[in-house]
């Protein structure tokens, strides 16, 4: 089994990245949230290289030993995570210009339906009023005492 | 068993067709599936009482160990016997009761069947989830037939209240069921775990959950209400459901257990406090109804609180007066609720207050409604008679088995003072519906029906009472005198009913006699007759004393104010939750994972003893620059910078690969980085140059607080992962596999087109997902738009072209210095083209000059060269992109075909392709783009993905696993020996798919803004800006490819209106 003791100098790239990158993900502007999206990327993928082990030679046959190789499994996974952050920043650049054409900014705001269920909710307002609501009206049972059937051959 | 069911479903559904082409009769032939029931139980009456037991076992979901066990034992005979027997007889009573041209019989003919269907399957199923599915069945469907009038509200809300009352029961039962389930020996078999019952507190748990889901069922205290508010149904419904059917689930299964665990204490007392309080409240209600359904309703909840107590009570001989009593009841409710319908038809009403001389005119209806009272009060010699009877010789006798001597004492007082209300409501009853009767006209009634219709308001003339069919009187009829046949047999019916009484284990045998001798169970049925009689006779002092009682809170009410505060409560939950702000929703996510991993971490683990600083020396100075530069990045507030400065870091990632011994990885950081890059700029070109401000310190360092913390959680996680590793690596083998099998020596590259080709599937699949989507948000309307060819709009010689024009008159005049600007009009002045000025003032003209003029002094360079404004072109950029492109097409075919066995492959050569293409766009336009590419990126997409998976599908017509690689080695001439592996073009899907991504992002970002820029800054303004001789009407900008945002009024800002 290769060396698996961590590697303290990419360790601190991680945290760097990720502080940093977490730090602009939180913010409002879709710009910032993407370079943020982008570092908290770049850190996962050395993650994924320190969990694969020690650092050795590239994974090619007849150009490394075999016992000298690094794990060529996370660098499969890490490849397929490049590209697909690639197609993800398109995709918020996409939303970000979709977002400025249609209100001049690329921030995200709040959601206006949710907002208004939270102030609903702080007044204890009922969504609708009907006859329901009101505790003296009618019990059900009164109610269902009132209907009848579509008989074949009553005087209804 | 099984096929009953079957016969159930296929009735079912074929009702809707059945009513449509036979109309109302078609519930005669639906009627054939319960009665089938009926019959098959008959078959095997003999047998069964002899302990007979016919199962039937299919296995269906093995893994959970759930399989389609049916058992017939005595109870199930029973239970089957009615459900099918009133089953027919309900449906044969629908062919007359519904008008033939009611609403929505379709579908109330196929939910019945199916309810039936239901029901036969939960009294026969032997698995224990199995029959909770059933019971889950028959709620749904009892809720489509309460809601049948679901254009009237009574109903709707009546099936709604039912359904929710029920499922609330039937999720505790199935939380029972699961620990049966897990703690019995025999699984989920239900025969199993009575044969050998499990104990225990969890055990003891379950019970109490199977109660509250019987007692929600059957409609016992406290979830009684919704019994009553049913009545909005149809009334074959309440006769079906409400009488023999659904509400004798609830029963079935305290049947079904007591004998296992009626000892248990907690039993006891839930089934006597809720039976008896049942039994007492519902006769109480009875008597204040004036609606004839709702006094059988009340009725039936004060039944069923009888049945409950008996089957429940764990005697013998209790036991067996509660079977006795669940077939005389289904018998008698079902002919009363039946008799109801039938008056209700004949005279259009159920008020009892309105009704008179109905018996006389239907004297057949009457005998059915007479006979079937006499027998739910007990009144000798019917069914009701020898089963009351039965229950008060035990409880007389027995008592309570688990229990001081009281409760029996207080038991048998509920039971008499029930049956004393009983014989009153009874007797109230069949007067109310057929006596004749002085009307007293004072009585308040509503003067409109449900429907709002006004109603006549006096009393109803006999004369309009009609003749019932046949059809409608015989159900009614069988039911009522099957009470006085069965009574005349009762040691029949002990020998029928015995052994599951037998199997309570508790007391003596109990007999079932129509004369069983003077004793104190004679006396009290005596007393209870004659004092139920005085009951009714002084029914108007009875009823001036129900008045005169304040009214308790009626459950109804509390129903509806706890789901009022179970809506506030979940407005407020959502309230909390659902903020509507990302950074909230993505804070929350962050939290859990430093609270939940990090707190694992912290409290599980422990630092490694061993770390390496570096693996090697080299690797400090990209970790220095990643490190400081994604600090500035972060406190950069001008876009470009953060973005530029962002790539410092990615490069940098990009080193590390490198020296990590992934040159793939390195390749492709490095090329996907500089795409990200270009991309970028293109798009932040049109956006603010700076970041708005937020002056909220306290939300930063808010932010800050939670990005440290998750960054230590991630520094601890690379810690502690490496060393956590206890098995061989997946990977061990990788080396010898990848040549073996997949034929190549880059590893990496083997493992993304075979060993893990399904992963690179979802991959491109979500690469073509992606650019779909970035299409679709700059095209809006079409996903493609047109291909910008350069031979259309040089040739068309009507309009001019001038991409970029538009941004450098808003560049030049606005942020470039002066000086500047008068370089780029020299330089256009000896490129022997128009002046900026001239674009302005006559565009048509200068266009016309720069054709006759270029092509002289000029070489074409570029197809599309032409197109550019002539301020944004640059001869030594398009001398060199034309001389770089084919290379780097070259080099990408190459990387294709060289990435089996060296740095490569089909994701690093896609994008080198891109870039190529990125620099075709960046030297020639939008038009140069569509020149080096001809082609919709969708094709590229399609075909790339249709390559990948075709090669996947091949190997599996070839005989292999899905995308298998096959090795094909052979020998060509010239080339000597050819080795070809399958997985080659598989790599060139991904390839393709690739480039189809870069394009659908350089024709989006790119082309199309450019378009929409050029859209939106027409002449006129471009004129303005000129006049004004270069004014500063514009906003300072120090970004050169920035325009000041026009905001919403951009062309596609509305949506749709895209050009």
């Amino acid at each position: 089994m290769i060396d698996m003791s961590p590697n303290i100098v990419l360790v601190v790239a991680i945290g760097a990245l990720f502080i940093t990158g977490v730090y602009l993900l939180l913010e409002r502007s879709l710009t910032r949230v993407l370079i943020g999206f982008i570092l908290i990327g770049n850190g996962a993928n050395l993650l994924f290289l320190v969990a694969g082990g020690r650092a050795g030679g590239p994974p090619i046959i007849g150009q490394t030993p075999v016992e000298d190789m690094s794990d060529p499994l996370p660098q499969a996974m890490v490849l397929t995570a490049i590209v697909i952050t690639l197609a993800l920043t398109a995709f918020i650049l996409a939303m970000a210009y979709r977002s400025w054409q249609l209100h001049g900014h690329d921030e995200v705001q709040d959601d206006l339906e949710d907002r208004r269920i939270v102030r609903l909710a702080a007044k204890n307002a009922p969504t609708y009023n009907d006859t329901d609501s009101i505790e003296d009206s009618e019990t059900i049972d009164e109610q269902a005492a009132e209907a009848r059937d579509e008989t074949g051959n009553g005087v209804a | 068993m099984l096929l009953l069911l079957v016969a159930h479903a296929v009735l079912a559904l074929a009702a809707p067709a059945l009513v449509s082409w036979m109309g109302r009769r078609a519930f005669l032939v639906m009627a054939i599936a319960p009665a089938s029931a009926a019959i098959y139980a008959l078959s095997w009456t003999g047998r069964v009482m002899n302990g007979e037991h016919p199962t039937q076992v299919v296995e269906w979901i093995p893994t959970i160990g759930l399989s389609l066990s049916f058992r017939m034992d005595t109870l199930t005979w029973l239970m089957l016997l009615l459900v099918g027997g009133v089953g027919a007889l309900v449906l044969v009573y629908c062919s007359a009761y519904f008008a033939a041209s009611a609403s929505g019989l379709r579908k109330f003919g196929g939910v019945l069947t199916a309810f039936a269907g239901a029901m036969v399957g939960l009294v026969t199923a032997d698995d224990m989830l199995l029959m909770f599915m059933f019971w889950e069945l028959t709620t749904v469907f009892s809720y489509l037939l309460i809601g049948h009038y679901h254009e009237r509200k009574a109903s709707r809300r009546a099936a709604m209240q039912a359904i929710i009352v029920t499922t609330a029961g039937g999720l505790a039962m199935l939380v029972g069921v699961v620990i049966l389930g897990q703690t019995s020996t025999t699984g989920y078999s239900l025969s199993g775990l009575l044969a050998n019952p499990p104990e225990g507190t969890a055990v003891t748990a379950a019970v109490v959950c199977l109660l509250v889901g019987a007692a929600s069922k059957a409609a016992l205290i406290p979830t009684h209400f919704w019994l009553p508010a049913a009545m909005a149904a149809p009334t074959p419904v309440s006769a079906y459901l409400h009488a023999a059917a659904m509400v004798k689930a609830g029963v079935y299964l305290v049947a079904r257990f007591a004998p296992a665990y009626s000892h248990l204490s907690v039993w006891v007392t839930i089934v006597v406090a809720a039976g008896c309080g049942t039994l007492l409240l519902g006769g109480y209600r009875a008597l204040r109804q004036n609606d004839l359904k709702l006094i059988l309703a009340y009725g039936t909840v004060s039944q069923l609180g009888l049945i409950v107590l008996l089957v429940g009570l764990g005697s013998q001989a209790a036991a067996l007066a509660g079977l006795a009593m669940i077939g005389a009841h289904a018998m008698f409710k079902a002919a009363l609720f039946l008799t109801v319908g039938i008056v209700d038809a004949a005279t259009g009403t159920r008020d009892l207050r309105r009704l008179t001389g109905v018996g006389r005119a239907m004297p057949l209806t009457a005998v059915a409604g007479v006979l079937a009272t006499a027998s739910m009060i007990g009144f000798p010699p019917l069914a009701g008679y020898v089963a009351k009877e039965a229950a008060l010789e035990a409880l007389v006798h027995d008592g309570v088995p688990v229990g001081p001597s009281w409760l029996g004492t207080l038991v048998v007082a509920a039971v008499a003072v029930g049956s004393l209300l009983t014989v009153a409501y009874g007797l109230r009853f069949v007067w109310g519906a057929f006596a004749t009767k002085k009307l007293p006209p004072a009585i308040p009634i509503a003067p409109y029906t449900a429907e709002g219709h006004v109603v006549e308001t006096t009393m109803i003339d006999p004369a309009h009472i009609k003749r019932q069919s046949p059809l409608l009187i015989g159900p009614a009829l069988t039911l009522a005198v099957l009470g006085l046949v069965t009574a005349a047999a009762p040691s029949l019916g002990e020998k029928l009913l015995a052994p599951h009484a037998a199997s309570y284990g508790v007391g003596e045998p109990g007999h079932l006699t129509l004369w069983g001798g003077v004793g104190p169970a004679l006396l009290l049925t005596v007393a209870i007759l004659g004092l139920g009689g005085v009951l009714f006779w002084q029914r108007r002092t009875v009823e001036r004393f129900q008045a005169s009682l304040p009214h308790p809170v009626e459950a109804d009410r509390v129903y509806r104010r706890s789901m009022r505060l179970l809506d506030d409560f979940a407005a407020d939950v959502t309230a909390v939750t659902q903020r509507g702000s990302l950074p909230f929703y993505l804070g929350a996510i962050l939290i859990v994972l430093v609270i939940g991993p990090g707190g694992v971490l912290l409290a599980q683990t422990s630092l490694p003893e061993k770390v390496r600083l570096w693996d090697n020396a080299a690797q400090v100075a990209p970790v220095i620059i990643i490190v400081v530069a994604s600090i500035l990045a972060a406190r950069s507030r001008r876009r470009l910078k953060a973005v530029l400065i962002m790539g410092f870091a990615g490069y940098s990632v990009a080193f590390l690969f490198l020296l990590h011994g992934a040159p793939d990885l390195a390749l492709t950081q490095v090329l996907v980085e500089t795409v990200t890059l270009v991309v970028m700029v293109l798009v932040l070109r049109r956006l603010p140059p700076y970041f708005s401000d937020r002056p909220l310190a306290m939300s930063r360092w808010v932010r800050l607080g939670i990005a440290v913390a998750v960054g230590i959680v991630v520094m601890g996680l690379a810690l502690i992962i490496p060393g956590a590793r206890m098995h061989e690596a997946v990977s061990a083998n990788f080396p010898e596999e990848a040549y073996k099998f997949g034929g190549g020596k880059n590893i990496v590259n083997v493992t993304l087109v075979d060993i893990r080709a399904w992963d690179t599937m979802g991959e491109i699949s979500v690469l073509l997902v992606a650019a779909t989507g970035v299409a679709s948000l700059v095209f809006l309307s079409r996903r493609g738009g047109e291909i910008f060819r350069a031979q259309n709009v040089i040739d068309d010689t009507s309009k001019t072209y001038r991409v970029w024009a538009a941004q450098t008159e808003a560049d030049a005049p606005a942020g470039v210095p002066a000086f500047y600007k008068e370089r780029f009009t020299a330089r256009a002045a000896t490129a022997g083209l128009s002046t900026a000025a001239e674009i302005s003032a006559a565009a048509v003209a200068a266009a016309s000059a720069e054709k006759q003029a270029a092509p002289q002094r000029q070489r074409v360079w570029l197809p599309a060269g032409k197109t550019l404004a002539p301020l944004r072109r640059s001869v030594i950029f398009e001398v060199v992109t034309r001389l770089l492109f084919h290379s780097m097409i070259i080099f990408a075919v190459f990387l294709l075909f060289s990435g089996h066995n060296a740095p490569g492959g089909g994701f690093a050569a896609g994008i080198v392709v891109g870039i190529a293409l990125i620099v075709r766009y960046l030297a020639g336009g939008r038009y140069e783009l569509g020149e080096a590419l001809p082609v919709q990126p969708g094709v590229l997409l399609g075909t790339g993905l249709f390559l990948s998976a075709g090669v996947g599908l091949g190997a599996l017509i070839l005989g292999g696993e899905v995308l298998q690689s096959v090795i094909v080695q052979f020998d060509l001439p010239a080339f000597g020996q050819v080795k070809l592996v399958t997985s080659l073009f598989f790599d060139l899907g991904v390839f393709l798919v690739v480039i189809g991504l870069i394009l659908d992002i350089l024709r989006s970002l790119g082309a199309e803004i450019d378009r929409q820029i050029d859209i939106a800054l027409p002449e006129s303004s471009l004129f303005a800006a000129v006049t004004k001789g270069g004014g500063t009407t514009a906003p300072a900008t120090a970004m050169p490819t920035s325009t000041t945002p026009a905001a919403p009024t951009t062309p596609g800002a509305g949506e749709g209106s895209q050009p």
